[in-house]
């Protein structure tokens, strides 16, 4: 059987991957992609414990944070949508308002 | 006290009608109407005068040994005790005393007397001057303190009534006040009497610390118990500082040069206060303390010496002066210094007689040179004047027997008198009666000058003038007359008994005097006594008539003589008609010094006080707060800007990271992150293990 | 080495693969579609972890509702010009050295962790039903978060619809 340390390497590397998006991408759509992926890292590490405790808890966890990466992932392309609509620009560096 | 007669119990009264009358001038005398003012105020002199009658009479009537009458009404100044020169302990004591003896009487009857002829005279020479009842007030204000300087106790009362008569003094003489001359000469007057008033005060202080009593009865009794030797320099300081104030009131060299401006009063103040009354209180201030004069030989010498050099010299400003009122000014201060001459060579009563004698006579000449110039329209130059005698003859006649009282031909009032000090002069030290009576010629040719200058010769009257030349009314006459046969009969009182009189007014008058020096009252024991005193009355005589007949030859007969004198010596002329230019050398020496030392003092005032003082306080207030400002912007201001300062040191690095970007931001959370994951792996690491 | 294990590995491979790529391409329909790919493998590995609901799930919410939206809104923004412009920014260096570092740490906790883990999950003979288990659980002891996570929704519904509106 695949040792459940395995899953966690899975996940450390999704999430490495995911933090590398966040920081280093300019566009704002590929930022909010690496979160969900970054989401999705933290579901294959709950789930991997739940398997391995016999807990559904781990899983119900899951269903959560899908529900939240939804309502998240709307408003967040919502706000995009706004701000393109205002300044017609995806990119992060040129999004700096509130600077001093 | 035991209970005194009337007159000798109300002896305080004399004084007092005066006063009140003065005080009803004061507050209610714009009110009145002339005849009121007039009457009031004669009339309370004229009572004064019937009290000392009464006062007179009662003295008489008590034993020679007896005639001193003390009527103490309060104690005005109980000042409690003090240590003396010598250590001993005396209790100061200032009285509202009066005292009345033979000394006291005669000059309480001459200033009533002759004041209340003057308030008589004056209520016609005034009659068309604004200010009457402020004259008269004046008038009686001053009848008031002479009286107290007469009537006095002790010596404090005395200087009161002193100052008192100069006060009035000052307000009669700038009675005009309007004319800068007149109220010049008041403030002269007022001055040059100060100075010696300071001399006078300081010897009362002196009287006070050596002797323990202010008193004059107790004066004698204390200098005999004192033990005080002949010459003693204290007690010739007490007599020299007396002398001083002397010489102040009584017109004497140094600070004679009031008397001569005082003539810018009207001419009845110039008769009371300057001739008969006023000016006569240093006489009686000597005479009064005798006692002390009579232990102080040298002190006696400087009096008799001033004296009669003031005689000479006086006498030699008055032969060239041209207003009749200055001559009599002069002659005033010549015949002050002939009674200053007597006191000096210890007759004090023959002094004290020429006082009398003189109040009559030059009184009466300054009442008629009145009535003159009220008859020549109020000129007083002699030049304009001349052989007015048929036409005022009242004034003729009374002016020519006060002028033949003066120049001291027998039998008139002056000759007797100034005879007496001649006399006893010579018995002295014949340098003094040398001057005295080489000044009694000048005095007999400048006084017949002014009568032959004013009434006889041909008349320079201005020609308007002339139209308008009146006899004085009787309101002026009167006193003119009575005053005329005083000045004939007066001296009659003491007839030399050369002559066969018995002296009676000197023997009066000797219980006063205290030591034996005045013991003997006989007339001179000169050389060859009796025979001696006659030659030397006909030498005085003799000189006297050269003087008249000199002045009938130089105004009369050749009138132009006088100016051919005067121009052959000029600068002697101009140096005498200048008055020796003493008041210009007073100006320079003191006048002019104390003006300096006004302007100094302002100036002083100006840059020094002001200007440090106060310009410094302002310029140090303003240095003071700039250093606040500083103070305030950079430490109170600074402490609170340094708060501010480290908090933007602190938070401005952080600011600057601030680039708006999210990335940043996030870059940021994954660093803490780190932290955060590092901190508590190590942690559960050790905890492990 | 079992089926589960081969499957394993692959799905893990192939996610990891999507992953990486998707945040390396310049076409952002590329990286969507990545991430669409990444997302289908994980659901794959649920399914090996015998988490069915959640692999149902993962597919149908994940993939076909939020995935889609993704799309829709690239749909909406895309610019030609995007293609060319830089894709990495200027922290990159710094953030990618950050972000290994951050793994380094998590890769050793896991290191030093890893033997208490159990080495296999303990396979029961009959398989749970999950459905019901995960059904079971949520209704009962998540009550409150189920709750909240709907109320969540709402709002989240509302918000998205007053961002997109064209005038505010």
């Amino acid at each position: 059987m695949v040792p459940v340390d395995h899953y966690l390497w899975l996940s450390l590397a999704l999430f490495t991957v995911g933090v590398i998006g966040v920081l280093t991408r300019r566009n704002v759509i590929i930022i909010l992609m690496s979160i969900e992926l970054i989401l999705n890292a933290v579901n294959i590490n709950l789930v991997a414990f739940s398997h391995m405790f016999g807990n559904v808890d781990g899983q119900v966890f899951a269903i959560f944070i899908i529900t939240d990466a939804a309502a998240e992932a709307a408003v967040g392309l919502g706000i995009i949508l706004a701000f393109f609509r205002n300044r017609e620009t995806l990119l992060a560096d040129e999004m700096d308002m509130l600077k001093w | 006290m035991s209970p005194q007669p009337f007159f000798l119990d109300h002896i305080w009264l004399i004084p007092m009608f005066p006063l009140v009358t003065a005080a009803v001038m004061l507050f209610y005398g714009r009110r009145l109407s002339n005849q009121i003012v007039s009457w009031l105020c004669s009339g309370s002199v004229f009572i004064s005068f019937i009290f000392s009658v009464g006062a007179f009479f009662q003295i008489v009537a008590k034993p020679s040994a007896e005639r001193v009458a003390t009527k103490i009404l309060f104690e005005w100044i109980p000042a409690g005790t003090y240590h003396l020169l010598d250590g001993r302990i005396a209790t100061f004591i200032a009285d509202w005393g009066f005292q009345i003896d033979p000394l006291s009487c005669v000059m309480v009857l001459v200033v009533t007397g002759v004041g209340f002829l003057i308030h008589i005279y004056s209520i016609g020479y005034m009659a068309h001057e604004g200010g009457y009842y402020r004259f008269f007030g004046y008038l009686n204000l001053f009848m008031f303190s002479m009286l107290m300087l007469v009537l006095a106790n002790n010596l404090l009362l005395l200087f009161v009534g002193w100052e008192g008569v100069g006060t009035c003094s000052y307000l009669l003489i700038g009675f005009y006040f309007h004319k800068k001359s007149a109220s010049d000469a008041g403030k002269k007057a007022f001055i040059v009497n100060r100075i010696g008033d300071a001399g006078f005060l300081l010897g009362i202080f002196l009287t006070s610390a050596l002797l323990g009593t202010i008193r004059f009865v107790e004066i004698g009794p204390a200098l005999a118990s004192g033990g005080f030797a002949i010459g003693d320099p204290r007690i010739t300081a007490i007599a020299l500082l007396f002398f001083v104030g002397a010489t102040g009131k009584s017109a004497q060299i140094p600070l004679y040069v009031w008397l001569p401006d005082a003539m810018e009063g009207p001419t009845p103040v110039s008769a009371l206060i300057h001739a008969a009354t006023m000016v006569t209180a240093g006489v009686y201030m000597v005479t009064r303390t005798n006692a002390i004069y009579q232990l102080s030989p040298k002190a006696m010498g400087v009096v008799a010496l001033v004296g009669a050099i003031t005689a000479l010299f006086a006498a030699s400003m008055g032969v060239v002066q041209n207003d009749i009122k200055k001559v009599l000014a002069y002659s005033t201060v010549s015949q002050l210094g002939y009674m200053f001459l007597a006191c000096g060579v210890g007759a004090f009563t023959a002094g004290i007689f020429h006082l009398m004698t003189h109040a009559f006579f030059k009184g009466l000449l300054f009442l008629a040179a009145g009535s003159v110039i009220h008859a020549v329209s109020g000129e007083q130059d002699m030049r304009k004047m001349g052989a007015l005698s048929k036409k005022i003859p009242v004034t003729y006649w009374t002016m020519l027997i006060a002028t033949l009282a003066i120049a001291g031909i027998f039998p008139f009032a002056g000759f007797i008198s100034k005879d007496l000090i001649l006399g006893k002069a010579y018995e002295k030290d014949a340098l003094l009666w040398a001057i005295g009576y080489f000044t009694a010629g000048m005095t007999a040719f400048y006084m017949f000058r002014l009568i032959f200058m004013t009434f006889h010769g041909t008349s320079r009257v201005d020609h308007e003038v002339e139209h308008h030349v009146h006899e004085s009314p009787k309101s002026m006459l009167v006193p003119l007359v009575i005053l005329a046969a005083l000045s004939f009969v007066g001296g009659w009182i003491s007839w030399p008994e050369v002559f066969g009189g018995n002296s009676h007014f000197i023997h009066f008058l000797s219980t006063v005097v205290a030591v034996p020096h005045e013991a003997r009252m006989e007339p001179v024991k000169g050389p060859g006594s009796e025979q001696g005193e006659i030659l030397l009355m006909m030498l005085s005589e003799g000189l006297v008539i050269l003087g008249i007949l000199l002045a009938w030859l130089l105004y009369v007969k050749r009138t132009d003589l006088p100016q051919k004198i005067a121009n052959a010596f000029g600068g002697l002329y101009r140096l005498v008609y200048n008055k020796y230019y003493v008041d210009q050398l007073y100006d320079a020496l003191f006048v002019n010094r104390a003006k300096d030392l006004g302007l100094a003092l302002g100036a002083f005032d100006r840059n020094v006080i002001d200007g440090l003082g106060v310009n410094g306080a302002g310029w140090l207030t303003r240095a003071i707060s700039k250093v606040s400002i500083w103070w305030d912007t950079w430490i109170v201001d600074g402490s609170v800007r340094l708060g501010a300062r480290i908090v933007w040191i602190f938070s401005y690095p952080i600011r600057l990271i601030q680039d708006g970007l999210v990335q940043s931001c996030m870059l940021l959370i994954v660093v803490g992150l780190i932290g955060f994951f590092g901190y508590y792996f190590c942690m559960a690491h050790h905890a492990v293990h | 080495m079992g089926l589960n294990s081969i499957l394993f590995y692959f799905f893990a491979g192939l996610a990891v693969a999507s992953a990486i790529l998707m945040v390396t391409r310049r076409n952002i329909v590329h990286g969507a579609v990545y991430l669409i790919t990444t997302l289908l493998a994980t659901a794959g590995v649920f399914l090996l972890l015998q988490a069915e609901f959640l692999f149902v799930t993962q597919v149908i919410l994940y993939v076909g509702g939020i995935m889609v939206l993704f799309v829709f809104v690239i749909m909406l923004v895309n610019l030609d010009v995007s293609l060319l412009q830089y894709q990495f920014n200027r922290q990159r260096f710094v953030a990618g050295v950050l972000a290994l570092a951050l793994g380094a740490q998590v890769f050793l906790a896991i290191k030093t962790g890893q033997n208490s883990l159990f080495p296999q999950a303990r396979i029961p003979e009959v398989l749970p039903k999950n459905t019901e288990a995960v059904a079971d659980a949520l209704f009962s002891r998540f009550m409150l978060p189920f709750e909240i996570a709907s109320i969540l929704l709402l709002v989240a519904m509302i918000g998205a619809v007053v961002m997109a509106k064209r005038k505010v």
